[in-house]
């Protein structure tokens, strides 16, 4: 723990990110309605409260995917994390939340922990997870029942591991963009944005 | 000096027709020397062009002489525009280049070109990485799931909002003074003629209020300081007031003309109550006894009723005229069935014996002549809706407060009562439910006498603060009204056809 007060690595960064995304992407589905609001349950984390899903089935699926990205993310060989929401209908989609992730790839070969705080990376964090929330009051309603999706942009010559399989970049035609605020942990760097169908009336 | 040969350029510029002595060579005059100069060269003008042409040509061949050879060198009549130096260069280049291969340098270009339009296109570039994702999808929401944000966005309206749309105004549209009021309960001070006028008997004067007009005019005045009125009564038509008296006398005043008709007396004991049914006067007196009075004949007093035993402080007869409601101080409301004259029986065809006060308050519904509703005193409380047809009382209702009068508003099918001692206000009741629509506060004392205005949007309450108060609580919406109106016209056109 002293260390991570005075610095960072490289796999405290990975776990620090891949923390960031698990939380993000259950604020992001119950924020957006895309499960109902009593299958999640309250947590304080980062000094608030958040919503993260009880499912059993949805739980193990996200924990996945995270657990994998941590693998990546410190292998630095992830360049983005995108989480695509359909309709179930007609399969259209409908929003696309994207967080760019730079990395500093010096730090694969240095161990030197980076002058950086957890506190004050914590504090980047809550405000983007804060912007996620306040994104309901912009964001068209998704009247029709959702899907969602987590897309992975990887380094082209990654071994696709087993379970895994590559996909299109499912980008939403004629969408409205909106960047949220990025955080950064000195050795990846997050941007986050918020694409979203353009409704008629706009 | 300096200063004169300021003033004498001054001069000149402000004298325009002067030819000006300093200025650069007109258009002409330099035109002349060029062509002296193009002559000397002995060329004619259009050759010179010609000259200027081979001259754009040749670049390509020779583009070092070229930058040195500007057309307006060459001089000649045509407007040559400047040429750019660099646009040469790159022509020279582009015409010597032209037959060269193009493959070898154009390739980087290309994969340039796709870069930028995958990036466009895909949003990431194809070479750089790959998207991967998790086989299979993440559990859907389960079936019947519909986003609950929707109630933060949409708002519809519940129909039962719907109904409750009108507003209610919670202070009167007016108040009057009313001095010299009697503060018993037993009197019915207050009637609304179907001519709007507003009648008031305030201890021994009788005031009408013209509601169209806002006048006011001092119909009548007891004698005697001592007598006051006890009751008052609109004919349908409006035109004769009947005017009941402390002296035991019931009085028929012409409004028109301000002329008492007649006074009858028939009574004992003072005449409280007054209902009129065509030319039948029906007055009800302290000693409990109703009278049937036929006001075109010189014996005016036809029938006696003796179903109460004490004062008759409630006295209606039904809208369509076949019964008499009688409530009275002894508890009792009975019903009366419309006698005809010369017939023997005298007797009620209801009594009912329910309420535990005084029945003051009575009310026939407008838009179902079966149906009476009758309110108690303090010791009651309570309204009740009875069927006259059955008997049976269909509904009860206890409103914690001294009833004191009831009306039917059928505007919005609602029933009004003015309360006495708890509460002094006036509570509107939907009808048949009973449920509560709004509470009108602001008597500051027992209200005593509730009055519907002719056209059914206003009530007119009067209590013992000595304030006649009106509610514009059942205003119809225009739009509706308009409808209504529209369809009573169409209905009315397609009769005249049909009898065409």
């Amino acid at each position: 723990m002293t260390s991570t007060l005075k610095g960072i690595t490289l796999k405290g960064s990975a776990e620090l990110v891949a923390e960031f995304f698990s939380f993000g992407i259950n604020s992001i589905l119950y924020q957006r309605g895309i499960y109902p609001p009593e299958t999640f349950a309250r947590v304080t984390h980062y000094d608030m409260n958040l919503q993260v899903t009880a499912d059993p089935k949805l739980k193990n699926y996200l924990t996945n995917v995270v657990s994998q990205l941590k693998e990546w993310l410190f292998e630095c060989t992830v360049q983005k994390l995108v989480l695509v929401i359909t309709c179930l209908e007609t399969n259209e989609v409908l929003e696309r939340w994207q967080f760019d992730i730079e990395c500093d790839k010096s730090a694969k070969e240095s161990s030197v922990p980076r002058e950086k705080s957890l506190k004050t990376i914590q504090d980047e964090i809550r405000s983007v997870i804060r912007q996620i929330t306040a994104t309901v009051t912009f964001l068209p309603l998704l009247e029709t029942p959702c899907a969602f999706d987590l897309l992975v942009y990887t380094d082209k010559d990654l071994v696709v591991p087993e379970k895994w399989e590559e996909s299109g970049p499912q980008i939403i035609s004629q969408s409205e963009e909106v960047r949220l605020r990025s955080f950064t942990t000195s050795i990846h760097k997050v941007n986050s944005m918020v694409a979203y169908k353009r409704t008629d009336s706009a | 000096m300096a200063q004169f040969g300021f003033e004498n350029d001054i001069h000149s510029i402000l004298k325009l027709d002067m030819p000006i002595t300093n200025a650069p060579m007109a258009r002409w005059q330099r035109k002349a020397s060029s062509s002296n100069t193009s002559a000397l060269t002995g060329l004619s003008p259009g050759k010179s062009t010609n000259v200027s042409l081979n001259a754009s040509k040749t670049p390509s061949k020779t583009p070092g002489k070229n930058k040195k050879q500007t057309p307006s060198k060459v001089g000649g009549d045509r407007f040559i525009p400047i040429r750019n130096s660099k646009q040469m260069d790159v022509a020279s280049f582009l015409l010597t280049k032209e037959n060269e291969p193009m493959d070898a340098n154009n390739t980087p270009m290309t994969s340039e070109n796709q870069k930028a339009w995958s990036m466009s296109l895909n949003g990431y570039n194809i070479e750089d990485a790959k998207i991967l994702h998790l086989r299979g999808k993440p559990l859907n929401a389960p079936e019947g799931y519909q986003n609950n944000l929707k109630v933060l966005y949409s708002q519809v309206k519940t129909p039962a909002s719907l109904k409750k749309t009108r507003y209610i105004s919670s202070t009167p549209d007016r108040i009057l003074d009313a001095p010299e009021l009697r503060n018993d309960f037993y009197l019915n001070l207050l009637d609304w003629s179907s001519q709007n006028v507003l009648a008031v008997a305030l201890h021994n004067n009788v005031y009408l209020w013209n509601a169209t007009r806002g006048d006011i005019t001092l119909l009548m005045k007891m004698e005697r300081d001592e007598d006051y009125i006890c009751s008052l009564s609109w004919t349908k038509e409006g035109s004769y007031l009947a005017v009941g008296t402390s002296d035991c006398k019931v009085q028929c005043w012409d409004v028109e003309t301000q002329k008492c008709l007649r006074t009858m007396a028939s009574h004992s004991t003072r005449v409280s109550s007054l209902s009129w049914n065509d030319h039948v006067l029906s007055s009800g007196s302290r000693s409990g006894h109703i009278h049937h009075s036929d006001v075109r004949v010189a014996d005016h007093h036809i029938v006696t009723l003796t179903g109460h035993s004490q004062e008759v402080c409630g006295l209606k007869w039904s809208p369509d005229g076949r019964y008499l409601a009688s409530g009275g101080n002894d508890n009792l409301v009975c019903v009366w069935p419309r006698v005809q004259e010369g017939s023997a029986s005298n007797d009620s065809q209801f009594v009912w014996s329910e309420h535990q006060g005084a029945v003051k308050a009575l009310a026939w519904c407008p838009w179902q002549p079966n149906i009476l509703a009758s309110g108690g005193g303090t010791s009651d409380r309570h309204i009740r809706i009875w069927n006259v047809n059955s008997g049976s009382c269909i509904s009860s209702l206890d409103t914690y407060s001294q009833i004191s009068s009831l009306v039917f508003a059928p505007n919005y099918k609602e029933l009004v009562s003015a309360h006495g001692y708890a509460h002094n206000n006036i509570v509107i009741w939907k009808y048949p439910s009973l449920t509560r629509v709004a509470d009108l506060n602001g008597h500051e004392d027992r209200v005593l006498s509730l009055v519907l205005s002719p056209d059914c949007s206003t009530v007119a309450s009067i209590a013992a603060d000595e304030t006649i108060r009106l509610w514009k609580s059942f205003e119809v919406d225009p739009i509706k009204k308009k409808a209504k109106e529209r369809m009573a016209k169409s209905t009315s056109s397609v009769i005249h056809q049909s009898i065409r």
